[in-house]
């Protein structure tokens, strides 16, 4: 284990922001830790940086007790949402920061710097000041910067958060692919659970200070532990007590065993799939995934009947 | 157009009454007459001992108030401690209060009937009526001025950057020199110009914890009240111009060097 937490707790004032986790992040894996905002995920990394005090609890990096540990002692590497960068230094210089500070050998900082400039793709912006990067250039700026002193885990906090959709893909894989090539054990904040998906080994997902599941992010998907699990992670219609995912659930023109009568209220076309919102006969809402293909073949009109019927549903008690 | 057009002139007419009209009339007068007879007018014993003693307090006063201006900012900002909404209050106190009532303060505090006079007379050192209260009494009325300055930009800057240089291994010594103090220079500096421009033309405290004995505990501004008093209007105009000049001086100084890059 690279990073163990054990049973922590932190409030501010009255606010629990963590009550209880333990967690455990494998050598050379890549975390996230995913939650609604408010969740505690951001506190649990700032705690495991030594940015916050836990109130409760011990964390180990690398098998040694960090817990009272200031973060210039951790060996750990920070990316912050807002980049935090060192607005009056060079990129070159804010990336040479870390090693600076160490008082390492000019040579060796200026050939480091260099290597990451290209690791980053920043080449040629070396002399610009943050001011003059894009919010992209700025984050990968603010990666380089934390891989610099070779961390032996490297945190980050909803990095892409600040980013538009299209740069903010770009950089997840990008990311995935660093990862891929150094094994820098790496856990990450995020609040959208297709990023969590798309990068991560392990996704811990938290709610409300605590730890609702963790698992992969097939795990996670079929077989959510808990109610907020099921609706965080994909959609879910709720009946009552059960839960079943939108393409769970099959339409038919004419009945079938086990399918229910529902009227077709609105149609929405989303490129190559179709969602199609119903109401069934006792008055329950349903959303369902269908390919465009399925759809068409159906013929659906607003207004018009069909049977619907799940193929997997699940109950939490 | 034309309301935009009555706004500057009225802005411009009262700045020309309140602000330029009286400073160009102090140096009309003092000129009016030649620089010979300016020269004359300054270069006598007491006037350049004035002088120079009111520069010797600024330069004592300034970099005291410089450093515990921006360690008081620091604190104030950055830190949480009991009483701190006290504290922060107390930093304003020099501004509302009358600079004659700190004197007496003062003078209740460390003159001859004062709280700790004796102890310090006693040990052969004269606080009131010589150097060291009428540098502690400039150090008071001067205190606000770095702290206003720098306390929103440190709020502005905000500890990301901190916080980003602990992470890379920075101690708080280096992280303090090397991140906090290049994002608020621009705030110490003008804390400092400020810092540095009511120490120069303090008048009130200092009256009071002086003595006002000429050629020994007289400053600039004493000696010009004192030259007025006396009929001398031509020695008072000089070294009014030369205060006035002093503080120009430091006014372009940071104009000059302050560079026109980097925002945001």
């Amino acid at each position: 284990m690279s990073i163990t937490v054990r049973n922590v707790g932190k409030r501010f004032g009255d606010f629990v922001a963590l009550e209880g986790v333990s967690l455990g992040v494998e050598t050379g894996s890549l975390t996230a830790l995913l939650g609604p905002s408010g969740s505690g995920k951001s506190t649990l990394l700032r705690c495991i940086a030594g940015l916050e005090t836990p109130d409760t609890g011990e964390i180990l990096i690398s098998g040694e007790d960090v817990t009272d540990a200031p973060p210039q002692q951790r060996g750990v590497g920070f990316v912050f949402q807002h980049y935090a960068a060192f607005k009056h230094m060079t990129v070159a210089k804010n990336i040479a920061f870390g090693l600076e500070v160490r008082k390492r050998p000019k040579e060796e900082i200026e050939h480091r710097v260099n290597e990451l400039l290209e690791l980053v793709q920043l080449q040629g912006l070396a002399k610009r000041y943050p001011a003059q990067l894009s919010g992209g250039q700025r984050q990968r700026m603010g990666l380089a910067r934390a891989l610099a002193v070779d961390p032996e885990v490297l945190l980050l906090d909803e990095p892409f958060g600040a980013l538009d959709a299209r740069v903010r893909k770009e950089l997840r894989a990008w990311l995935r692919r660093l990862h891929d090539e150094t094994h820098t054990t790496t856990v990450i904040v995020t609040h959208d659970q297709e990023e969590a998906m798309e990068v991560a080994d392990q996704i811990v997902l938290m709610n409300r200070g605590r730890i609702e599941q963790i698992g992969g992010p097939r795990d996670l998907y079929e077989h959510p532990a808990t109610e907020f699990v099921m609706t965080f992670v994909g959609e879910a219609n709720r009946v009552g007590d059960t839960f079943v995912r939108p393409h769970d659930l099959t339409l038919t023109l004419s009945p079938v065993d086990g399918s229910e009568e529902a009227r077709v209220e609105r149609l929405v076309h989303l490129g190559f799939e179709v969602r199609v919102e119903l109401v069934r006969h006792d008055g329950a809402e349903l959303s369902v995934q269908l390919s465009r293909d399925e759809a068409d073949q159906l013929e659906l009109e607003p207004r018009q009947i069909v049977y619907v019927a799940a193929s997997r549903a699940r109950v939490f008690t | 157009m034309r309301s935009r057009l009555s706004l500057r002139i009225t802005a411009l007419l009262y700045l020309l009454a309140v602000l330029v009209g009286p400073v160009v009339m102090v140096f009309y007068r003092a000129l009016e007459h030649g620089l010979g007879d300016f020269w004359d007018s300054i270069s006598n014993g007491a006037a350049l001992h004035a002088l120079w003693l009111t520069v010797l307090i600024a330069l004592i006063a300034v970099p005291l108030n410089t450093v515990f201006g921006v360690a008081l900012s620091l604190a104030i900002v950055r830190r949480k401690f009991p009483g701190k909404g006290i504290v922060n209050a107390f930093v304003d106190l020099p501004l509302a209060l009358s600079p004659v009532v700190v004197g007496l303060a003062l003078l209740l505090l460390y003159g001859r009937q004062g709280w700790l006079g004796p102890w310090f007379t006693d040990r052969g050192l004269q606080i009131v009526f010589a150097l060291p209260a009428m540098v502690l009494a400039t150090i008071f009325i001067s205190l606000p001025f770095v702290v206003r300055e720098v306390v929103p930009v440190l709020r502005e800057i905000g500890d990301e950057q901190e916080q980003a240089a602990s992470t890379l291994g920075a101690g708080s010594w280096q992280t303090f020199r090397r991140i906090t103090l290049p994002a608020i220079r621009w705030g110490v500096a003008y804390g400092v110009v400020l810092t540095a421009a009511r120490s120069l033309g303090e008048f009130g405290a200092v009256n009071v914890v002086s003595g006002r004995i000429q050629g020994k505990t007289e400053t600039a501004t004493l000696y010009i009240d004192a030259a007025y008093l006396d009929f001398d209007q031509k020695g008072a105009y000089a070294v009014a111009v030369v205060l006035a000049l002093i503080s120009v001086v430091i006014l372009i100084g940071m104009s000059v060097f302050r560079p026109t890059e980097e925002t945001a």
